[in-house]
């Protein structure tokens, strides 16, 4: 299935949604399949900052164990508790209520991130 | 995330076959079962282990799972290899391979044994089973070159017929509480009969197949061979025998959910629990290994006995919603005591478990340890396998 069109993509499967000021992140129907049934998310706290390229978090599955890299700078703003509680949650809807964290921002450079079209053809989605 | 290529590797743990010192890649010409059409339709998401295209999960490892322990779940196990054994000495060559005494093994009889070299330590984990006119083995995909290169070795002096039949053959395990009411609705000549372990011989519609009641889920079922042809027609057959969709008694299940159910059961799985590395006693395995008979090994595993292993395989039941990979470390006070061969969130238990390889001092049913998860340290107590025992 197609990645959604309205945000950008990461070459280790993190999206972000620009909203203004802030962004919304998460990781890919791509990785999520890749990974099988999430059990459990690491994320940071609320203020912690993020650094572009640095690993945020875990992600482990059934499966594997997976680190989140940051796709880009600044500071936690909200963390998504429901992906907290019930870590299925990444599985049922990684794009929508399977968000991860809010991330407020300056201005972010998007030309080192992928567009949706750019990463399914990366990764032979479709 | 991080290259998912590390992943698999901790899922499988690295399935490359070394043979008389020519590194056999597996990510060229992936191997297919006759049942592959049968996945892609399914929706299968595949992956390769072993050598062979396999289906890692349909729907999701867990509800695949759990639908295994309430109902009936069938696998494709036919990457797993078939070799036939036949000839006059073909039972005195396998007791001198196997630990496992099958000299005493009747007709119809299945045995669980290991194949060691002559230090003990364990070249693959097998099942071979006695049928009327030949001997049968089943073995683990990975290690198929090599066993059979090793009963190659081995055979001069012995008047046995060693013929692999596993890309002419097909092997499904039917598994669940409700397989084998399910079976016998269906099949010819009923298995409810049939001893766990011990296996028959059946005909349906002419098409001869091999029945063995057995398994690795920790469920009642059996594994089924059948002859390449057959094999597509009895899976559909089966899935549509009580109503299809999702609500149907059986459902496929995939190597995901095998891992899964296997690792509740306490089951060793080579590559993880089991090695060259490893001797059986160290791995729980003493009961599989024969006192009155002279096979490759048995020296060293006697001696074994005797005094006792410096390691012990134990389940680990881990405080924490966090799942330890293969290899981690296992602490005592502090100090490294063992390493971590398997680990998942059970879906039965609903909490982490692992098995690991610990120092025996440490190897008592509620020995409080520590596993090492990159710095993280999980607070875990030590306990008898197996994690899950079905019911009656």
């Amino acid at each position: 299935m197609a990645s959604p069109t309205d945000r950008f993509y990461t070459e280790t499967h993190e999206w972000i949604k620009l909203q203004g000021e802030r962004v919304l992140l998460g990781i890919t129907r791509f990785a999520v399949d890749e990974l099988t049934d999430v059990t459990f998310v690491e994320l940071p706290a609320i203020g912690k900052t993020l650094t572009v390229g640095k690993a945020f978090g875990e992600i482990e599955s059934v499966k594997a164990t997976s680190e989140l890299y940051a796709p880009v700078d600044g500071a936690v703003v909200e963390v998504n508790e429901a992906v907290k509680n019930d870590p299925s949650t990444i599985n049922q809807d990684p794009y929508e209520t399977g968000w991860l964290v809010a991330v407020k921002t300056g201005p972010v450079d998007t030309s080192k991130l992928m567009s949706a079209a750019q990463y399914d053809a990366k990764f032979n989605i479709h | 995330m991080t290259s998912y290529a590390k992943s698999r590797e901790m899922l499988f743990g690295g399935e490359i076959v070394f043979l008389t010192g020519v590194f056999l890649s597996h990510t060229l010409n992936l191997l297919k079962t006759p049942l592959h059409e049968f996945h892609v339709s399914q929706g299968a998401k595949m992956v390769d282990f072993a050598g062979w295209n396999m289906p890692l999960l349909y729907r999701g490892i867990i509800a695949e799972h759990q639908h295994t322990r309430k109902s009936a779940s069938v696998f494709d196990v036919s990457h797993m290899g078939r070799v036939k054994f036949t000839g006059p000495d073909a039972m005195k060559f396998l007791n001198h391979l196997l630990t496992r005494n099958i000299a005493g093994a009747a007709v119809g009889q299945s045995l669980y044994s290991l194949v060691c070299n002559e230090n003990g330590g364990v070249l693959d984990d097998v099942i071979v089973s006695r049928l009327e006119k030949y001997h049968l083995m089943v073995c683990n995909a990975s290690n198929r070159l090599k066993l059979l290169a090793w009963f190659d070795r081995h055979r001069p002096g012995f008047d046995v017929q060693i013929q692999d039949e596993t890309m002419q053959t097909a092997m499904v395990a039917l598994q669940g509480p409700k397989v084998i009411e399910l079976l016998d609705a269906v099949l010819p000549e009923p298995v409810a009969g049939l001893k766990r372990y011990h296996c028959m011989m059946q005909r349906y519609m002419f098409i001869p197949f091999t029945v063995c009641r057995s398994g690795y889920t920790g469920e009642d079922g059996v594994e089924v061979i059948c002859g390449n042809s057959a094999a597509l027609m009895a899976i559909k057959f089966l899935l549509k025998s009580d109503g299809q969709g999702t609500e149907s008694l059986v459902q496929p299940a995939g190597l995901g959910a095998r891992d899964t159910l296997r690792l509740e059961a306490g089951m060793p799985l080579y590559g993880h629990e089991l090695s060259v590395t490893v001797d059986p006693i160290s791995a729980g395995l003493n009961w599989a290994v024969a006192k009155d008979k002279d096979f490759i090994g048995s020296k060293v595993l006697a001696e074994l006995v005797q005094h006792g292993t410096p390691q012990k395989l134990v389940g680990l039941l881990i405080d924490s919603p966090r799942t330890p990979r293969q290899d981690m470390t296992v602490l005592a006070g502090g100090k490294p005591v063992g390493r971590i061969t398997s680990a998942t969130a059970s879906p039965t238990l609903g909490r982490t478990i692992a098995m690991a390889y610990v120092q025996s001092e440490f190897s008592e049913p509620g020995t409080a340890v520590e596993v090492d998860l990159r710095g993280t340290p999980l607070a875990a107590a030590v306990t008898k396998l197996p994690f899950y025992k079905r019911a009656g």
